[in-house]
């Protein structure tokens, strides 16, 4: 069980962005625990790819601003969310598909030996050791990541969040193109990490898996939260019903707090 | 079998440089028997030589091709490096202090293309034809038109001096060569060259400063063409404004033929010299032969397409290859 008395990793107050005329996210306020798996759900262009890359850094919210630790920052660089302890795992997983494993796990964390040359081996040993942490199975570390099937190329992006030594990781849609047996092991894998004590984010379309692994459920609709759930206190029905707007529910979780006894 | 797939990797992804090497050493072949000449050491030292230019080009142009970016600029550069040096030269610094300001105009007009390349998002294509123009206009501005000679001795050195049975343009490219391979396989900057090339944008999300590397990648072949420009310049004892003309134009084919993709991503800096001593080889060979230059021309055009066309081909071919294999 998540214990509520703990201060959050990450704290986002009141974020909005627009893109012209649409507003993508409207004062979206959302906590994240340490050890804890949050599922982000909603309907397309209900805002949910829009919060988590504010969160990492790859776009600029309008407003609002994302505390992390003692710190608040109106926005974040990949850089800065990276040094903060923040990674995501991108729907596109952000891969250089003509560089091979190696280089991909590593891109902006390679080790130099004399501060200048590339350490390949020590890279080697450490990219097998968590890709073997991992349970994804590589056979060369040499291959070109374009090459690679669906499952291992989420299991090199995952690996590059790892290696980036974050505290909060962040997943858009990691089953999205994947088979049963590969979504069971992503599953496992953010299970994995939850326990180890990282604060694991994951969007998702699927549900069922939302309800396997998440223990809070944020449902984002029309760029705004239109609830922050505990998983156990649901019925996936009643989170479609949320996603969709059918139901009226208090709107818990916001302005940061999370009404447990919803 | 693990061994035996990275090996095969590795052979596939060495497949344009081991072609490269094939052309040249049945070429040597050819050449030999057509005449005795040819594989004297003399006539050899002639090929580096005049290979050496090109090389010292070319290396700074694969960086630039490596991130799926073009320069046409360095040709201009070199010329404007070179009239830099002569007049620096002219007005009484020394040698060094004047090498010195020649090598930061080729770094100035590199850092300006790679600001409007990176910063403001514009395309290598246009804004180095762009400065192709403003360099060649600068070095003509600055010289009237009129080129300049007559350098001091140790100036005049790094083109035509003596170094053991060899010269300061080959060892020069030499060096180059060297360090370009080093730094491409075996650095941060090299690294992110390539990566540039394949996805940009997985750079910036990993926090890596890729505007800024982007920007060094073009004062790198600015540094190169300027280098270029001093071997031109003490070799011919002569600053021409009108000088590395086209010289854009033979590095890119020789970066091509080298086996970097034109696309970015993957690049190799020893295909880079194998082809630039193809070309070499290959001048030197139809002169031997008493081939008129015309046909030069046309010979090295022809090669460049049927270098590309089997390179191309056999890429598609295994990336479909792969992609079902993948599927299983």
């Amino acid at each position: 069980m998540i214990t509520k008395t703990f201060d959050p990793v990450v704290r986002v107050s009141h974020l909005s962005k627009s893109y012209g005329n649409i507003t993508a996210l409207r004062d979206v306020s959302l906590d994240i625990y340490t050890g804890e798996i949050l599922a982000i759900v909603g309907d397309n262009g209900a805002g949910k790819s829009t919060l988590i890359k504010t969160l990492s850094g790859a776009i600029k919210a309008d407003s609002g601003y994302i505390q992390v630790g003692e710190q608040s920052y109106h926005f974040l660089s990949p850089t800065k969310a990276i040094r903060l302890g923040i990674s995501a795992v991108y729907q596109d997983l952000a891969l250089v598909d003509c560089r091979d494993v190696v280089c991909n796990i590593f891109l902006g964390r390679e080790i130099v030996k004399a501060g200048l040359l590339i350490d390949r081996r020590k890279m080697e040993k450490e990219a097998r050791r968590v890709l073997n942490s991992l349970q994804v199975n590589i056979p060369s570390l040499k291959t070109p990541v374009g090459l690679l099937s669906g499952g291992q190329r989420q299991g090199v992006a995952v690996a590059r969040a790892i290696i980036q030594g974050g505290n909060v990781i962040i997943f858009d849609e990691p089953t999205a193109a994947m088979g049963v047996q590969e979504s069971a092991k992503v599953i496992r894998l953010m299970q994995e990490l939850a326990r180890t004590g990282m604060a694991v984010v994951v969007i998702s379309h699927n549900l069922h898996h939302v309800f396997e692994i998440a223990q809070r459920i944020c449902v984002l609709r029309q760029g705004q939260i239109a609830a922050v759930c505990n998983t156990m206190d649901y019925q996936p029905n009643q989170i479609v019903e949320l996603i969709m707007g059918a139901a009226h529910i208090t709107r818990a979780g916001m302005g940061g707090q999370i009404d447990a006894a919803n | 079998m693990r061994q035996i797939r990275s090996l095969l990797w590795s052979w596939s992804d060495h497949f344009s440089q081991i072609l490269l090497a094939l052309i040249l050493i049945i070429m040597a072949a050819l050449l030999d028997q057509a005449s005795p000449f040819f594989m004297t050491w003399d006539n050899w030292r002639n090929i580096l030589d005049q290979s050496a230019l090109l090389v010292i080009i070319s290396v700074g142009m694969t960086y630039v091709i490596c991130t799926g970016g073009i320069d046409l600029s360095v040709g201009a550069i070199t010329a404007l490096s070179g009239v830099c040096m002569a007049i620096s030269l002219q007005a009484g610094l020394n040698t060094g202090e004047s090498i010195l300001i020649g090598l930061a105009a080729g770094a100035a007009i590199g850092l300006f293309n790679g600001l409007l390349i990176s910063k403001l998002n514009l395309s290598p294509f246009i804004v180095t034809l762009a400065t192709m123009s403003i360099t060649r206009g600068i070095a003509l501005i600055l010289t009237k038109g009129i080129p300049i000679y007559g350098f001091p001795k140790d100036f005049t050195w790094w083109g035509s001096g003596h170094i053991g049975p060899v010269n300061p343009p080959i060892l020069t490219a030499l060096f180059l060569a060297l360090l370009g391979a080093l730094v491409l396989n075996r650095t941060k900057l090299g690294y992110y060259a390539l990566s540039l090339g394949g996805n940009e944008e997985a750079l910036r999300r990993s926090g890596v400063a890729h505007k800024t590397y982007k920007t060094i990648i073009y004062i790198i072949s600015g540094v190169a063409a300027a280098i270029g420009g001093l071997v031109v310049t003490a070799r011919l004892n002569t600053a021409e404004p009108l000088a590395g003309w086209m010289f854009e134009l033979d590095a890119i084919a020789a970066v091509v033929l080298g086996g970097t993709d034109m696309k970015g991503g993957r690049g190799s800096i020893t295909g880079t010299v194998m082809a630039c001593l193809l070309l070499g080889m290959l001048r030197n060979g139809l002169t031997i032969l008493n081939i008129p230059s015309y046909y030069q021309q046309l010979t090295i055009g022809v090669i460049i397409l049927v270098a590309i066309i089997i390179s191309e081909l056999r890429l598609r071919n295994a990336s479909h290859k792969n992609m079902l294999g993948g599927l299983k």
